[in-house]
């Protein structure tokens, strides 16, 4: 049985008397990109916290590929790379310097790093502006900057909060395609969430996500065969009672 | 290998925020001009009016000018880890204390070295601060200025770990302004750095009591007695209480289940 990336089980969180997350479960597996998909407000960023390990999670368990996220939080962390909603590298340091940055917290020597980086970047095509301060990049490139990053220490698991919110078309089609290339070439687990429904790719799995409760979970095919729905925008409308997100 | 690892990150850390360091000149002047204003303009004009008898570590009589440089380099330090501390709140809405806070290593580590990058920014800043003073005739012996380099580590990371702790318990930037002026401003007023203790006592006992215990003055009078090649225990024993205090403060502060972020619901790292 192939080992989880990413197994939830049963997790609750609640910020004081408010449930954020009521008893959520499902599973992200190697080679597989999951959607989880909610309006603004559905708990994304709380799960998202809670599997980062920003916050403990109280009720429930995390585990990332076999490690217990409270019990062996630096095994597990080692093997997950993150995007954030928010652009988090440094306006004021080059593209390699932000990235030798994050090699360097992540214990890859200066060589190795540069290697990574190089190879990074270039499957993103953005070597050739690896010298320029992040403050000269426009959004789309600095989102792939973050991609190349997350991926320099070789995660197991790529959580993606949202990325492509505010890029134009074009730059928010090249991350989807590159992140599901990365998924099929390199057998990495991608858990994705968002609020637009044309990221969702047919092969993709579901989990959607409403007032801290999972609605539907598994394969698009099937969750659109349970649901009843035509498309992944009705299964969104229906299971979230028409929310905008 | 896993020591290599600690070892890569810090230097990555430090690394990190010298570069930062020098590419936010403008930082480097104005933590250099505040001291400067006060030992060029106050000092000079408070010098007949604040004469300062013969004190430890000081043999003779001295100028105004010489009792308060001590004062103005903790004021550096205060300041530094303050402005350090403003950026990890900056950090934390701008999304990068994140970043540090997902590698795989412990808080107290990453915390750890966020201070010491702090520190040494801090600490090159004194340095200046003392090379223009020394060309403005206030000289100290020469070993001084190798005894006060632990000296300002500590001091350095004490502050340090009180912005560190400060940083905990603010949410947003804009509650950073309040809280400055409810710590820095009572911290150096009411400390060692401009005035000594027993010329507060002239005036009133509990301020005197309130000056003797504030962990500015402790750490003042570190750097001053460093700097004439001497050596106060007190001051060192109650710096470095204080540096752990603060430290483990702050670490409690960013336990992801039991930090103030959690309890304030939302606001993550």
């Amino acid at each position: 049985m192939t080992e989880l990336a990413l197994a939830i089980e049963n997790l609750s969180f609640a910020y004081g008397a408010k449930k954020a997350l009521d008893d959520v479960s499902f599973d992200v597996r190697p080679g597989e990109c999951t959607i989880l998909l909610g309006p603004n407000g559905a708990g994304k960023s709380t799960l998202f916290s809670l599997i980062t390990h920003l916050y403990d999670s109280r009720q429930g368990r995390i585990a990332l590929c076999g490690f217990d996220i409270k019990k062996q939080s630096l095994k597990a962390l080692a093997r997950l790379g993150v995007v954030f909603q928010q652009t988090t590298l440094d306006p004021d340091l080059s593209v390699t310097q932000n990235l030798r940055y994050h090699a360097a917290l992540h214990g890859i020597g200066r060589k190795a790093a540069d290697n990574r980086i190089q190879e990074e970047l270039e499957r993103l095509n953005m070597f050739e502006r690896r010298g320029e301060k992040v403050r000269q990049l426009n959004g789309g490139h600095r989102r792939r900057v973050e991609i190349a990053r997350a991926l320099l220490h070789r995660p197991s698991l790529l959580l993606l909060d949202e990325p492509t919110v505010g890029l134009d078309v074009p730059s928010r089609q090249a991350i989807v395609e590159h992140v599901h290339a990365l998924v099929k070439e390199q057998n990495l687990a991608v858990l994705w969430a968002t609020h637009l429904i044309d990221e969702i790719a047919a092969d993709d799995s579901l989990v959607v996500l409403h007032r801290g409760q999972i609605k539907a979970k598994g394969k698009l095919d099937y969750v659109l065969q349970t649901t009843g729905a035509n498309d992944a925008g009705e299964v969104f409308n229906k299971l979230t009672e028409g929310h905008k997100g | 290998m896993r020591l290599l690892h600690y070892w890569r990150a810090m230097m990555g850390i430090v690394g990190r925020e010298l570069l930062r360091f020098l590419h936010q000149r403008e930082r480097f002047i104005s933590a250099l001009v505040r001291p400067l204003v006060w030992l060029f303009v106050f000092a000079a004009g408070f010098r007949a009016a604040l004469g300062v008898a013969i004190s430890p570590p000081y043999e003779t009589y001295i100028l105004y000018e010489v009792y308060i440089t001590p004062g103005l380099i903790g004021m550096i330090l205060l300041f530094n880890g303050m402005q350090s501390s403003l950026s990890m709140v900056y950090d934390r809405e701008m999304g990068s204390m994140r970043m540090l806070m997902v590698c795989p290593l412990p808080r107290w580590f990453l915390l750890g070295s966020k201070l010491i990058a702090g520190t040494a920014v801090g600490v090159l800043q004194s340095y200046a601060f003392l090379g223009i003073a020394w060309a403005y005739d206030i000289q100290a012996p020469l070993m001084g200025y190798v005894w006060i380099l632990p000296a300002l580590v500590l001091v350095g990371m004490m502050l340090g770990a009180l912005g560190l702790l400060l940083s905990s318990l603010i949410r947003q930037l804009e509650n950073f302004a309040g809280v400055m002026n409810f710590v820095i401003f009572p911290l150096f007023f009411m400390s060692t750095a401009l005035y000594p203790l027993w010329k507060i006592k002239e005036s009133s006992e509990i301020l005197h009591t309130l000056a003797h215990y504030n962990p500015f003055s402790q750490a003042v009078e570190l750097i001053r007695f460093a700097l004439y090649e001497q050596f106060n225990l007190d001051a060192l024993i109650f710096t470095a209480l204080s540096f752990f205090v603060f430290m483990s403060a702050a670490i409690f502060g960013y336990n992801p289940s039991k930090g103030m972020m959690v309890r304030k619901g939302g606001g993550a790292p």
